[in-house]
Formats: structure tokens, C-alpha cells, sequence
């Protein structure tokens, strides 16, 4: 009998020499006589772990890792085809400390099936959701995102219940729901893990989104650093429409649903959804005015659903396993299951869904097993470029929509990025200030002139010209772009810049 | 203006054909002329401009806009460094400062040789095993000096990715 193994095909796996290892473990097998096969899978997430090789045996599957090339003919002796021991081995990765507390629902396929395979992804639950929903109907279905409690994921955390039920209200010939794939933010990949891992989920989360609105036709927008998940996609797209879960009659039920992908061009502004519209209309991302919102006047003036990936892909387990089970995680107003991104100097980064809720400590040190220098940490980022940085001081902090909003932070995409004490705290605000300027659409002169300001003010603080007033000028400055900025993009990226300041000011001072 | 080659120009008019018809068409258009061409040349905005019915000034705006699209080719590779906050975190600077020295070049630019361009990057989604580079499309991660210093010294003998055709 062939044994299976999975390698994962992850692009972040895959840049810690995953296919090196595949293309050796294919080698030595052939070497050998071993008959296998190789299941290219998602990344599980644990990225300090990759590559991870996990093989299939009688008693379930066995991981190894972190696996390298020269690792290769040992594993092969020591007979790991059968799960044996060897110093790498580490079990059922499931019941791992670092998995075994995690709350999968979003990513219950992460990792698990090959992405490419509409039979596994069935297998595992795929599509029951849209069955469902289809089953259930229009209105019921966006009755149930509304009793889900879930909030966009992209970093607004509006509910998307409620922008579902517009677009569905609204009397048009044409709707559209388009996916936010530019994952613009520093310290965020859950989106594309989604999309390399499980690509297919996202297309039935769309799918029960298009049947729930009236909608026919969906875009996703993907940012062009993610060229493996464009592959992924298309392949994803392809798979579901030779399979009738994509076209002219969609699972049966007489609707049709056409999706396709389009790429970003590296701006972004264009993760702003209004911005996104612009782009995929294919002018310059120039933010909208709002109103109208996008789910009345949307892509190409038609009432549009906009959602981020992880989002969509919540969509299928809640319409799979109903409201209820859904909103039985989390606290208060946050409910459900986040899926963290643990980056930056951490000794074991990568993705964990859990409720929310979670203390923010207990994921830097339990999960994260503290900076991956060994020094003590310093301050860590949440929410991406135009989020504060909250200090060692506030890390009994839960990791939640309103616990994070208390001590003036925001949660964002789900992103948090470790610094450990060699950090520069004057020199990251001053790099906020210069991506804020790098990446502005130009249309207000808050971002477009303030930013630049931002960054000479800062330069001259570090100079030691003037430093209390300028101190105060930067501080005026961050108000007006806080106070006079059409999107998020100018009014938000004096946030790391603001809790730099109220933190740790002390780095503010004259460089030599 | 310099002006298109006509073996390109008519590659520009192929492309602009084939897709014109989309609703939205011009990024798709873009990348297609960049995939093919390798920048979009200031000959193909005008040809772009005419079968779109837009102002060049239009087209112009599109492109400027854009990180991503050049208005001149790059090197034979391409090695685009985050410099993004969680690969700042474990030493991003210090590596663009090594890659810097070792190419001779700065962030934007191309060796003299033609073969690396050299370009920063704000995430490539791989930030839980910073810091990270693309280099020619592949994604490499945990880079160190050490690691890149290889790596692009690997590129500078090996042939671009239109020669050897890949
Ligand atoms: C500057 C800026 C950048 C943004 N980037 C993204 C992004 O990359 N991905 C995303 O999903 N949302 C992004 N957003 C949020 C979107 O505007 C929008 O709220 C979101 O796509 C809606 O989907 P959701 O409700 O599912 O989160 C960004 C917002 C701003 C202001
Ligand atoms: S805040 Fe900046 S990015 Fe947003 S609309 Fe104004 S200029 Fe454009
Ligand atoms: S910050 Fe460098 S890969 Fe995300």
C-alpha cells in the first residue's frame, strides 16, 4: 500500500524549503522502491514548525518538523512512513500544546485537505453550508450571519448581517459580491493561508453570499505579492465549476454565480473597500466619498457586498453549524472565533483561532514562547500599520473588540507584530508617517501633506532641534490628520505615532 | 516619446483587443502588457488610451498610481525586500543595508550588469517567519545576511527568467 504524506505547499512553508523537502522525500522514496504519494496541503499555521511533514498511518496522521532536506534519509530509516520515532517527531499535531486549546472553525480545513480537491473538501464538511442556505433561503440566511454576531474581519468589524440585508433590499439587475483580498497589513496572513489552504471555502462563502442577496456575479480582489494564491484560486475556481458549484446553476438550485479574480497592483489604499471598487473598476484607487455606502452604490454603481476573506470564510461553518453555535464563542459584542496572526521577533509565530477574548499575555508567552531573541518584549503592534502599539505594561489586556478599544488600541485584521526592548519606538512612528506618505491616494491634504510633515518633524526631534515644540507640533499634526482625513488611512496612521508618544516618550529624544 | 517597437506595439493592440470587452478592464489590461513586455512603456499608454477611449493623461494616471507597474523593464531578477513592521522586528534594516552592499546598489535600482533590481516591499504575508524577500516570484522567509548574500549571488551568474525561458 502507497503511503501518504503532506507537504505543505504554503507559500510561507514553502519559503522555509518545503519543496525542497518534498522534491527529497520524493527522491529518497524513489531510491528506495517506496511507493507514495504527496498531498501538498495548507500551512497548519505553527510557521516555527514548517516545513512540517505529516504522514498518514493507521493510527491517524503523524507530524515531523521543523523537517530540512538533510533530514530526509533519516526519517526514511528510522521508518517514519509508519509514524516512528525519530528526534523530529511530534505526534498527532492536533493534540500539539500549541493546537490542542485552539477553537478551529474558520480554519478547520487549514492545513488538513488538498486544497485543490473539491472530493476532500467535501469530505471534510465543504459545502453543507450552501446546501443549507439554499435549503433554508434568502432571508434566512442573512437572518443568520445577523444572529452570528459576525463582524467584518477585514478591520472595520461592521456586521455583516447588516451589510447583507442592504444589498439584499436593494431592487437591481445586477449584484455583485466582491472579496477584499489585498491583506495590505503588516503582521496578517490569515487571508492568504485561507486562500492557499482552502481557497474553496472562500468560493462557498461567497457562493451562500450571492444566493442570500441576489447576487450573480462575484470579484476577488487579490493584492499581487500573493502570486501562490492566485494559482490556488484559479485552481480552486476551476475545480468548483467543473463540480456545478460554480456557473449557470449553482448546486442544483437554478441560480447562477460567476466568479472571478482580479489582481491588485502593490497599493494600499486599495484594501479600503470604496478604494478596492475603484480598482476593480480599473481607474486609480482613489478613495470614495461616502454615501452612498458600497452596498447600495458599489462596483460599477451596482449594490455591492464587500467582505474580507476571513469573513467569507467564517460563512460556511456558520451556515453549516447555525447562528447559535457559532455566537456560543466569544464575549460581549465580539463574538465567535479570531483567527490571530502572531508575527514579528516571537519564538513560535504563527496562526491561532480561538474565541475571543483570550488575554494578550497568554498568547505572547504560551502560545508565542516570548520574542525569538530571548529579550524581554517591549511593545507589540495589533492591527496593522494604523494600529497603536501597546506596551509590556498592558498585556493583561484580553484580545477582543472592546477590551482593545478601552486601552485605545484596535484589533484590526487580527495582526500582532512582537518588538522586543532593542526596539526604536521614535523610529517606528516615524515609519508610520512614511508609509502613511508612500501609500496615500493623494485626495485629502491631511494624509497626503501631514504625513510628510509627520516624518520632517520627526526627523528633527531626532536632530535635537527644538524637541519640546516640535514634540507638540507632532502631536497637532497627528490630531489634524486624525481629525481632517476622508479614510482610515490618514486618520488612523497617527495612531501607532499617538501611543509611541503616551508610551514611550523617552525615545523621542536627540540621536548622535 | 520614445516609441513602441512595432512587434510590440502589436502586442499592445493584441492585448488591448483581447480585453477590452471586460467591464473595467484597465488593470487586467496592465498586467497583461507588463507580463508581456516586461514595464508599460509610454508608447503603449497612448495605443491603450486610443482602443479605450481614454485620455492619455487618463492611462498615465492608472500607471503612476500603481507600485507595482514600471514604466522602465527591471533587471534579469528581481529581489523585493519587506521592509514592513514585523520584518523590521527581526532586522529587516540591517538586511536591506547588507543586500544593499553587496549588489552595490540601492532600493529601487538595478546593478549595472542588468541583472537585479532590487525593491522594497510592504509584506508578503509572511511575517510569521520573518524577515522575508521575494525573490523572481518565490517567496523566501528567516532570511539571513548569510542566506540572501547566496541567494542573490546565486542570481548574478544564472541566466534571467526570460532567457531561459521559464
Ligand atoms: C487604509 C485601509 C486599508 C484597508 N485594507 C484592508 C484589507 O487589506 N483587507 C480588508 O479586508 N479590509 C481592509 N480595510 C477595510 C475595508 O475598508 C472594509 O472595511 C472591509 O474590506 C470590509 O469587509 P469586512 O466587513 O468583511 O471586514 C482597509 C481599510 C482601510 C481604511
Ligand atoms: S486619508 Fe489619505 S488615503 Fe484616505 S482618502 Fe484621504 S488622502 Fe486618500
Ligand atoms: S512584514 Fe514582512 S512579510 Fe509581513
Amino acid at each position: 500500500m502507497s503511503a501518504t504524506v503532506y507537504i505543505p505547499g504554503d507559500a510561507g512553508a514553502q519559503s522555509v524549503g518545503a519543496d525542497e523537502v518534498a522534491g527529497a522525500v520524493r527522491q529518497e522514496a524513489a531510491r528506495l522502491g517506496e511507493s507514495l504519494r504527496i498531498v501538498r496541503n495548507g500551512s497548519r499555521g505553527a510557521y516555527w514548525l514548517e516545513p512540517l511533514v505529516e504522514v498518514e498511518t493507521d493510527a491517524g496522521r503523524r507530524a515531523y518538523g521543523p523537517v530540512t532536506v538533510a533530514d530526509v534519509p533519516g526519517l526514511f530509516s528510522a521508518g517514519f512512513l509508519r509514524g516512528c520515532a525519530h528526534a523530529l517527531a511530534l505526534g498527532d499535531i492536533a493534540r500539539h500544546d500549541w493546537f490542542a486549546g485552539q477553537q478551529r472553525l474558520t480554519f478547520s480545513r487549514v492545513g488538513i485537505i488538498d486544497p485543490a480537491s473539491v472530493a476532500d473538501y467535501l469530505r471534510h464538511g465543504g459545502y453543507q453550508g450552501l446546501t443549507q442556505s439554499i435549503s433554508a433561503g434568502a432571508a434566512a440566511t442573512v437572518q443568520a450571519i445577523t444572529d452570528s454576531g459576525l463582524r467584518g474581519r477585514g478591520g472595520a468589524a461592521f456586521p455583516t448581517g447588516i451589510k447583507w440585508r442592504t444589498v439584499l433590499e436593494q431592487a437591481a439587475a445586477q449584484k455583485y459580491v466582491t472579496c477584499n483580498a489585498d491583506e495590505g497589513d503588516s503582521g496578517t496572513f490569515a487571508d492568504r493561508m485561507l486562500l492557499e489552504g482552502d481557497p474553496l471555502s472562500l468560493i462557498e462563502g461567497m457562493t451562500i453570499a450571492a444566493l442570500a442577496v441576489g447576487a450573480t456575479r462575484g470579484y476577488i480582489y487579490l493584492r499581487v505579492e500573493y502570486p501562490h494564491a492566485l494559482r490556488a484560486l484559479n485552481t480552486a475556481i476551476a475545480a468548483a465549476r467543473q463540480a456545478g458549484y460554480l456557473g449557470p446553476n449553482v448546486a442544483g438550485s437554478g441560480k447562477s454565480f460567476e466568479l472571478e479574480v482580479r489582481l491588485g497592483a502593490g497599493a494600499y489604499i486599495c484594501g479600503e473597500e470604496t478604494s478596492m471598487l475603484e480598482s476593480l473598476e480599473g481607474r486609480r484607487g482613489e478613495v470614495r466619498v461616502r454615501p452612498p455606502l458600497p452596498a447600495i452604490k458599489g462596483l460599477f454603481g451596482q449594490p455591492t457586498i464587500v467582505n474580507n476573506v476571513v469573513t467569507l470564510c467564517s460563512v460556511p461553518w456558520i451556515a453549516a453549524h447555525g447562528a447559535r453555535a457559532y455566537a456560543d464563542f466569544g464575549v460581549g459584542k465580539s463574538r465567535g472565533t479570531l483567527p490571530i496572526q502572531l508575527a514579528g521577533n516571537i519564538r513560535r509565530g504563527g496562526l491561532i483561532e480561538r474565541a475571543f477574548g483570550l488575554p494578550l499575555r497568554e498568547l505572547l508567552y504560551d502560545y508565542g514562547g516570548g520574542s525569538a531573541s530571548g529579550r524581554p518584549i517591549r511593545a507589540v503592534q495589533i492591527g496593522g500599520p494604523l494600529g497603536a502599539y501597546v506596551p509590556a505594561s498592558q498585556f493583561d489586556t484580553l484580545v477582543d473588540y472592546e477590551a482593545l478599544s478601552s486601552v485605545g488600541a484596535l484589533l484590526g485584521h487580527g495582526g500582532i507584530v512582537v518588538f522586543d526592548d532593542s526596539v526604536d519606538m521614535a523610529r517606528m512612528a516615524r515609519y508610520a508617517m512614511e508609509f502613511c506618505a508612500l501609500e496615500s491616494c493623494g485626495k485629502c491634504t491631511p494624509c497626503r501633506i501631514g504625513s510628510v510633515r509627520g516624518m520632517e518633524v520627526i526627523d528633527r526631534i531626532l536632530q535635537g532641534v527644538d524637541g519640546e515644540r516640535n514634540l507638540r507640533l507632532l502631536e497637532d499634526l497627528c490630531d489634524t490628520m486624525v481629525q481632517g482625513s476622508l479614510c482610515g488611512l490618514g486618520g488612523m496612521a497617527p495612531f501607532p505615532v499617538q501611543s509611541a508618544l503616551k508610551h514611550f516618550r523617552e525615545d523621542f529624544h536627540a540621536r548622535r | 516619446m520614445e516609441t513602441l517597437s512595432p512587434a510590440d506595439g502589436s502586442r499592445v493592440r493584441r492585448i488591448a483587443a483581447e480585453l477590452k470587452d471586460q467591464p473595467g478592464p484597465l488593470l487586467n489590461i496592465l498586467h497583461q502588457v507588463q507580463g508581456e513586455l516586461g514595464c508599460i512603456p509610454a508608447g503603449a499608454v497612448a495605443i491603450l488610451a486610443e482602443t479605450l477611449n481614454l485620455s492619455r493623461a487618463e492611462v498615465h494616471g492608472v500607471v503612476t498610481f500603481y507600485h507595482h507597474f514600471r514604466r522602465k523593464p527591471a533587471g534579469r531578477h528581481v529581489v523585493s525586500l519587506c521592509q514592513a513592521e514585523a520584518c523590521q522586528a527581526v532586522g529587516a534594516a540591517a538586511l536591506t543595508g547588507h543586500a544593499q552592499r553587496d549588489l552595490g546598489v540601492a532600493l529601487h535600482q538595478t546593478t549595472a550588469d542588468g541583472a537585479v533590481t532590487l525593491e522594497p516591499v510592504y509584506c508578503l504575508g509572511n511575517c510569521a517567519a520573518a524577515p522575508s524577500a521575494m525573490i523572481d516570484g518565490r517567496l523566501h522567509g528567516r532570511l539571513t545576511a548569510q542566506r540572501l548574500g547566496e541567494l542573490v549571488r546565486g542570481l548574478r551568474g544564472a541566466p534571467g527568467k526570460g532567457a531561459s525561458g521559464s
